[in-house]
């Protein structure tokens, strides 16, 4: 693809309009994998969006008592019940994760292979460690507290469906971004993106524009927590 | 592809850094509104005030949407007006429902 110097282009609202009246590319300056990955994730976002409006419909509409967030994902530390403790350390897991990869994504664009390799492993790292809280999370609901998709013995039965629908669909999504960012700091460190070697799936030359693309993605993962925490584990 | 990437423009380190600790004060923040076991109006309005800094926050700096151009940032944006219809409309159906509940579950009719 031809490289558009976008910086000699009418900015802000008449960029809009001259973007979008052109003949050729309306997103100029952007790669097609990277308009691609943000479709996808615009598509992702209705996904989840309608898993947490039929999470609210749910929760408005039964006359059952709703299961207290804060006291259902306590724990208890040295005697004392902390609230929804475990809940927190993932988030903060999660926006870690997130600021690795954001200076993954800086170091990237400055072709700095070796920081750039190392931040996404870290992330990966971080992702990974997410995953395993929300195993264990799972299981303790699971087995301990035997919270099943059809009842639970906190309140309204609908509390375990939503449950497992929300943060499983999520926990793929996280577990699908770990996969994948082994597999980009492997071919970074490698220097695939330097010597453009060829990859094994697409048989195309790539280059570091694929890590801010990667890094989209990982951000989403991270957002979509945001609305999660705030509307099943906070509201 | 040498001078497609020197032209690509990155920030400066600080920058990342300060959004990351602002996350992880606003991540605190919203921990709190539990933590204090605020109730009613008041926690519901701080909870989705501190999700929506955070999500802009994220969006806008490490998804780098702050630098793009109106072309893509619209079609990114607009569609999230549809959502917030979705959500009016379902907020009205389920408190039909509960209504409904009511008046047959509990009051019987």
């Amino acid at each position: 693809m031809s490289e558009i110097d976008t910086s000699k282009l009418p900015q802000g609202g008449k960029g809009f309009m001259h973007d979008f009246a052109a003949d050729q590319t309306t997103f100029k300056g952007v790669p097609w994998g990277k308009a691609m990955m943000w479709i996808f994730l615009l598509s992702d976002t209705f996904i989840f969006s309608c898993f947490l409006i039929s999470l609210m419909t749910a929760r408005a509409s039964t006359v059952a008592e709703w299961p207290y967030p804060s006291e259902v994902f306590g724990l208890t530390m040295f005697g004392v019940e902390v609230p929804l403790l475990l809940i927190a350390i993932m988030t903060f897991v999660l926006i870690t994760s997130s600021g690795t990869m954001a200076l993954a994504v800086k170091y990237g664009y400055e072709r700095n292979r070796k920081m750039c390799g190392y931040l996404i492993l870290a992330t990966a790292v971080g992702g990974l460690t997410f995953v395993g809280m929300q195993a264990f999370e799972w299981s303790k609901l699971i087995f301990h507290d035997g919270v099943r998709p059809w009842g639970n013995p906190f309140g309204a039965e609908q509390f375990g469906a939503f449950f497992f629908m929300v943060t499983g669909f999520h926990g793929t999504h996280v577990s699908i971004g770990v996969i994948f960012l082994f597999i980009y700091a492997r071919k970074t460190l490698r220097g695939d993106f330097d010597t453009g070697r060829r990859g094994y799936f697409t048989s195309m030359k790539s280059d570091y524009k694929a890590i801010e693309i990667l890094g989209l993605y990982w951000h989403f993962v991270d957002l979509v927590w945001v609305f999660i925490f705030a509307f099943f584990y906070l509201w | 592809m040498e001078q497609n990437s020197k032209k690509t423009e990155t920030h400066s380190i600080g920058v990342y850094l300060w959004i990351w600790g602002l996350l992880f004060v606003f991540s605190a923040f919203s921990y709190m509104v539990d933590w204090y076991n605020f109730q009613g109006l008041l926690r519901w309005s701080l909870i989705i005030f501190f999700m929506l800094v955070k999500a802009g926050l994220i969006m806008a700096i490490f998804m780098h949407l702050y630098w793009e151009r109106w072309a893509i940032v619209n079609v990114l944006l607009w569609p999230m007006t549809a959502i917030m219809v979705f959500v009016g409309i379902m907020v009205a159906e389920s408190e039909y429902t509960f209504f409904t509940r009511a008046l047959y579950f509990v009051m019987g009719g």
